[in-house]
């Protein structure tokens, strides 16, 4: 939105995590507050990839962190299954903590430099996992494996040893060793070269299948979302904007912001026309002092009167589409 | 040679000498560029597109380096040029963006200072007539308020408008050449947008030489006249870009744009990635330095290293014994099919032959 409202949510029953009105706030100094999420709600099916994007800074990571309570939210409810993630104290986070693993942007910082990667790879197990070394020993091996990372080479190696990518495959081995039921993937390819990222979105695209994981995949590159994604919601200055399934947002983006995001792919066409007077020089507005009603007005052309007074809530423009936005690019059906 | 060349590479190679052998990372590249021309040059990390670049640029500092070949530029041999000639080249001559807008400024040091240094110190332009240069140039590279932002510090301004300040610094002594190398890396996409716009209007309206070094096929696609696909340290495909992305004959070029996800495709579309990692340039293979990650592999691939050449298209050069789209290609390909590919090459054949819609098999 940059707007608020819960019209595209599902029904609980569906859905494996359910968050509404979800805050973040960061004290700033000198009493000022910068709003990192301001009011949002969505909800992730199981099994599904949901897709998370905009630009630096609209609150997409900090959305990913609160959902594991790293840190807990301001205010708003976090709801796994029929458990609410926000009331728990944090001993009982801890141990929740199994069922929701996260992947980290730069591979080769997330992992210690100093450690082998079978010791990398074992150290959830060895707060959570079997107690006997064989058993460890052994679960570590087929996750290793699972990742494309041959363990008899790489068990009593260190990172620097592996290349980005390599790093990559082994974060997800560490994060999968628990057996998660949602990974919080937080930018896991922009580190990464093209053909290695790739590689790791195949790579994601088949543990998903073979374990059953639910995924929540935080990037601000469009085309990488569109492609693991089963639903894509875009974030701006700490706010919704638009929630859809891949394939209909691409193709009939509602929202101005998206449309801005899309226009400024490079696309890998010469014949594709480049959109050189997208009349963008905008940029994200403060989040200590994020603009009234919708905040994404201040860098949107369609922006009126209504849209400085009052914020747009979520509504439903085609069936499963949901936009807040006061003068959506579609046409609004019924 | 038209009078329109302004910088001729040939065989430019530069080695660095580590403790574990020499790392050849440039291998004997060569290439021209014109007057108000842009070249995009593109290639996995590791390539020595940045190192090319740096070499012309002479920025390769240390004793463990050897550069060898020449690098013309208006007559002048920039890589025997004696150091002191090449810093006053820097600047007014050449100019470089560099990938990090947050670590190319000087911290400690106020923006206008940083845009005015090079007119003050080349051309002894007076203080108060750099600094109204200066607003006229934050003004050019759309910085609102430019008049306070010379005053600001570099920790003050987001990056896309950190970047603009050092594309206003490279632009100042109005260069004949540009070097960006993955101006845009570290940016958002809309911001990317706008900084690439930026410096395609410049590199227009100035009549300026760009390169533009990136690993985004996508950013050298609306931007470039011709384009470098750099492998291990070679020139694997050159053509003009328009041919290039309608007639791509090196299976690198190949595998590189089939690698990248597009919003054209649909959701979940497999991505055929390239499997392996690019080689020790300490030790390079014999033979085609691709070979063992290619899909077309034959024989005589891994013994000869096939020359960079036109075939039918002057402009458009490869250097590959069983280009994509050729006969040779297509009997390769369907031969490793049948005979099952190398073990290095563990490309997801279901997707090759699909998206090569069934002209290669």
């Amino acid at each position: 939105m940059a707007g608020t409202g819960k019209a595209h949510l599902r029904p609980e029953d569906e859905v494996l995590i359910r968050v509404e009105d979800l805050v973040v706030e960061f004290p700033s100094g000198r009493g000022r507050t910068v709003k990192a999420v301001s009011g949002i709600s969505f909800d992730i099916a199981k099994g599904e990839t949901l897709g998370l994007v905009g630009e630096s800074g609209c609150g997409k990571s900090t959305t990913g962190r609160a959902l594991i309570q790293l840190p807990s939210p301001t205010s708003g409810s976090v709801r796994h299954g029929l458990v609410e993630l926000t009331e728990l104290s944090d001993e009982a986070m801890r141990r929740r903590r199994t069922d929701i693993q996260m992947i980290f942007q730069d591979p080769i910082s997330s992992l210690n430099p100093r450690r082998a990667v079978g010791d990398i790879v074992a150290e959830p197990l060895r707060v959570w996992g079997p107690k006997d070394a064989a058993g460890q020993k052994e679960l570590v091996d087929r996750m290793l494996d699972a990742v494309g990372i041959d363990p008899d080479l790489a068990r009593d190696k260190r990172p620097h040893e592996f290349s980005g990518g390599q790093c990559q495959r082994i974060s997800i081995a560490r994060s999968l060793v628990v057996d998660p039921e949602l990974i919080i993937c937080d930018e896991p390819v922009s580190a990464l070269d093209v053909s290695v990222q790739a590689q790791i979105l195949n790579l994601l695209e088949d543990l998903k299948a073979d374990y059953g994981l639910t995924l929540v995949f935080i990037a601000h590159d469009l085309a990488v979302v569109k492609n693991v994604s089963d639903r894509v919601a875009v974030m701006y200055l700490g706010k919704l904007c638009e929630v859809a399934g891949p394939d209909e947002l691409y193709a009939n983006a509602a929202h101005p912001y998206t449309s801005l995001l899309l226009g400024s792919i490079p696309e890998p066409d010469p014949s594709a026309a480049l959109d050189e007077d997208l009349a963008d020089d905008g940029e994200l507005p403060s989040p200590i002092h994020p603009p009234s009603g919708c905040r994404f007005r201040t860098r949107c052309p369609h922006a009126s009167d209504r849209c400085s007074a009052e914020e747009p809530q979520m509504r439903e423009v085609r069936p499963g589409h949901h936009v807040a936005c006061h003068h959506p690019l579609v046409a609004v059906a019924g | 040679m038209s009078d329109r060349t302004l910088l001729t590479v040939t065989d430019l190679r530069t080695t660095f000498s580590i403790a574990a052998g020499d790392v050849q990372a440039v291998r004997g590249v060569s290439f021209t560029l014109d007057r108000g021309r842009t070249l995009g040059i593109v290639g996995e990390s590791g390539c020595g597109k940045t190192v090319l670049a740096r070499s012309i640029m002479r920025l390769n500092l240390g004793s463990n380096v050897t550069t060898t070949g020449t690098a013309e530029f208006a007559g002048r041999d920039l890589l025997s040029l004696p150091m002191a000639d090449m810093h006053e080249m820097w600047g007014m001559e050449l100019a470089m963006v560099f990938q990090d807008p947050m670590t190319s400024l000087n911290p400690l040091v106020r923006v206008g200072r940083q845009v005015t240094e090079h007119l003050r110190h080349h051309l002894g332009v007076g203080r108060a007539e750099a600094a109204r240069t200066a607003v006229d140039l934050l003004n050019e590279v759309r910085i609102p308020e430019p008049e306070a932002r010379l005053r600001a510090y570099p920790h003050e301004l987001s990056g896309g408008m950190r970047q603009r300040v050092c594309i206003a610094i490279a632009l100042a002594c109005e260069p004949s050449l540009l070097f960006a190398d993955e101006p845009t890396t570290a940016l958002d996409v809309t911001v990317q947008h706008q900084i690439l716009n930026l410096l395609s209007r410049e590199q227009r309206d100035r009549d300026m030489a760009m390169v533009l070094v990136t690993h985004d096929l996508g950013v050298v696609a609306g931007r470039t006249d011709d384009t470098l696909v750099m492998y291990a340290g070679m020139v694997v495909e050159q053509a003009p870009t328009g041919a290039l992305f309608d007639d791509i004959r090196h299976p690198y070029s190949e595998a590189l744009l089939r690698s990248l996800p597009r919003t054209s495709l649909a959701s979940h579309t497999r991505l055929a990635a390239i499997t392996g990692r690019p080689p020790d340039l300490i030790d390079p293979p014999s033979g085609c330095a691709f070979s063992p990650r290619c899909p077309y592999v034959q024989q005589r691939c891994r013994e000869e290293v096939p020359p960079l050449a036109a075939v039918d298209d002057p402009e458009h050069m490869f250097a590959c014994w069983t280009p994509v789209g050729s006969p040779e290609g297509r009997d390769a390909f369907t031969r490793n099919l049948a005979d099952g590919l190398p073990s290095t090459v563990a490309v997801d054949l279901a997707i090759h032959a699909s998206s090569n819609g069934g002209e290669a098999v």
